[in-house]
């Protein structure tokens, strides 16, 4: 009779084209219809961003730091009381292979007071603490104000002070005077930050030979600090409990200062769920805004739809249109949210002096996401499109 | 050869008798009015002659397509090759220009945007608006709207034309410029049916078919 009738297909570019025309036609309402999704999506990308930013700060530190020290403590002996390390337990570890430094420090037992009007037993959780003079070298830790100890001042009752105990004792500068035991010692010193070594920016630290004269020291240590090269740190791990406590090595407590800050970075990279939970509604939300939009603009646009179909569009077209009109305006609000969240975390990190970081897992996953609700929005009033009467071209 | 061939054909909505046992013949080269009070089925024919409708019973056949064989998509396929429709409202996109108006009425021809496109200017040159391709409807007057939808509706060069009041919003001077148009495709050879209220242009058609109470009354030739 005559050639087999087929619908010509639609080019993706026209599709795209007339998916488009309807958000083009009323703006405003495209943008408040995707404006939830770009909120859902900016809360979700700014969630994971903070909290990468976190723990990319956290790992940059810990690069800086060297993940090569480690701290040797007496433990608990079989009966319960403190094993103690030999005096020169730092001499021994620095025989070991591969170590590069080792110091050592020793809990004096007393505390340090802004004067003599104190009680003894408010500590404000300041250790005193005796220490080797390569203490500084082996921490990598540095001098913030004042100077440290040197081999005449470590038989002074002077005093460097570590920075979180300065700022308790309410010492801004050096050259005070602090309560040690029973009597004054000069403060010559305050030293910065030590993120490896957190105790020690908690103590009041004196000489060996200090602690000995005025506070009554025993001058057995009670930490030992070792570095080694990077390469070496398993085989000294074995064997610093041995070098440091022959006869019961397994009484040494041999510890990996890194290992904390490492525990701190992951926990900073777990996002809350309360907030990522909060983006995820909004998301919801969005969605839903979405899906009423397209069924509102279905019920405007019966007369284009009839229209199409009069041109010779089919069911299947007509669906293809609205539903790409709906992924489109979701896919709008979804990058929008992206801008919105990845500047959030931007200004978040400056604000914080962190390095701002927006994972591409979080970026991809936030537009997947949008991909995937824009097509559930949209298939209910594609549908409903589909099924309009082609006779609505005629009716007026 | 038959254009359009409509045999026996009912078409019932619920209760009301639309069509009753219409039998309607266009042939190739035609041009011809429908005409008949609101209500008489005239919309109704127009609807299952242009396969927007399908009938209660009866059969339709479009250039030799029984329509009753046919799914949806070839229906839809059916109409992209071989009707052009033109309505009274005129139905164009206050967006676009006279050219993607036209040109838009190709999309679903399978035409890539560039021969669509080409086709719309000469569809426009046709119906004498190719000094306007870049206007948009706001900036058209009625008259040249309507030919603007006219040009939609040949861009596609289908063997059928079928014009829903075409005349019906506009005054008497641009009707009779829509009118003369329609006699100019008529001439190049487009097969035409127009429903109509205007006597005038029923009379400019030499073939009038009365539609009253859902059947064929009379006709005129």
């Amino acid at each position: 009779m005559s050639t087999a009738l087929r619908p010509a297909r639609l080019r993706p570019t026209d599709l795209a084209r007339i998916g488009t025309s309807g958000l083009r036609a009323r703006p405003a309402r495209a943008i408040l219809a995707a404006l939830g999704i770009a909120i859902g999506i900016a809360t979700m990308v700014t969630v994971v961003g903070i909290s990468a930013s976190s723990q990319e700060r956290l790992l940059r530190q810990l690069d800086e730091l060297g993940t090569n020290l480690l701290r040797v403590s007496p433990g608990d002996s079989l009966f319960g009381d403190q094993v103690k390390l030999p005096e020169n337990a730092a001499a021994m570890v620095k025989r070991i292979d591969g170590v590069t430094s080792s110091s050592q420090t020793a809990e004096t037992g007393t505390t340090v007071r802004r004067n003599d009007l104190i009680p003894e037993g408010i500590s404000l959780g300041i250790t005193v603490q005796a220490t080797s003079l390569d203490l500084l070298s082996t921490l990598d830790g540095r001098v913030r104000q004042g100077t440290w100890l040197n081999a005449a001042t470590e038989r002074q009752p002077v005093v460097v002070l570590g920075a979180v105990a300065a700022e308790r004792l309410g010492m801004t500068g050096a050259d005070a005077q602090v309560y040690i035991g029973d009597r004054w010692f000069t403060v010559i010193g305050v030293l910065d930050r030590m993120p490896l070594a957190e105790e020690i920016e908690r103590s009041a630290l004196v000489g060996f030979p200090a602690a000995k004269e005025y506070l009554d020291h025993d001058g057995h240590p009670t930490t030992v600090y070792e570095r080694s090269a990077d390469e070496a740190v398993e085989s000294v791990r074995t064997m610093l409990a041995r070098t440091v406590s022959p006869e019961s090595p397994n009484e040494a407590k041999v510890s990996r200062p890194s290992d904390a800050l490492k525990a701190k970075a992951a926990a900073a990279g777990a996002f809350t769920g309360l907030m990522l939970g909060l983006g995820a509604v909004a998301l919801f939300v969005g969605g839903v805004g979405v899906a009423n939009t397209m069924v509102v603009a279905v019920l405007e646009r019966r007369r284009e739809i009839g229209l199409r179909r009069s041109f010779g569009a089919t069911r299947a077209q007509v669906r293809n249109q609205f539903l790409v009109e709906a992924l489109l305006l979701s896919a709008f609000g979804g990058g929008a949210g992206v801008l919105l969240g990845a500047l959030a975390t931007f200004v978040y990190a400056q604000l914080n002096a962190l390095p701002a970081v927006v994972p591409l897992w979080a970026v991809g996953g936030g537009l997947g996401a949008t991909i995937v609700i824009g097509a559930l929005a949209g298939i209910y009033p594609a549908l409903r499109a589909a099924r309009v009467p082609p006779t609505v071209a005629l009716t007026q | 050869m038959n254009v359009l061939e409509i045999r026996g054909v009912s078409k019932t909505y619920g209760r009301v008798h639309a069509l009753r046992n219409v039998d309607l013949t266009i042939r190739k080269g035609e041009m011809v009015s429908i005409v008949g009070p609101s209500g008489s089925g005239k919309s109704t024919l127009l609807q299952i002659a242009g396969t927007l409708d399908r009938p209660t019973s009866g059969t339709v056949r479009v250039a030799g397509h029984d329509v009753s064989a046919l799914s949806d998509s070839q229906l839809s396929a059916l109409r992209a090759r071989y009707i052009g429709f033109v309505f009274q409202q005129f139905h164009l996109s206050p967006a676009l220009s006279a050219l993607d108006n036209v040109a838009d009425g190709l999309l679903y021809t399978g035409l890539s945007r560039r021969q669509r496109r080409e086709r719309a200017e000469a569809a426009l040159q046709l119906v004498g608006l190719s000094h306007r391709l870049g206007h948009r409807p706001n900036q058209l007057s009625g008259g040249q709207m309507q030919r603007v939808a006219v040009a939609r509706a040949v861009a596609g060069r289908p063997p059928l034309l079928l014009a829903d009041e075409p005349t019906g919003n506009l005054d008497s001077e641009a009707g009779a410029e829509v009118l003369s148009l329609f006699r100019t495709l008529n001439a190049r050879g487009i097969t035409i049916a127009i429903i109509t209220h205007d006597t005038e242009v029923a009379m400019a058609c030499p073939r009038r078919i009365r539609v009253r109470d859902g059947l064929v009354r009379s006709e005129v030739s």
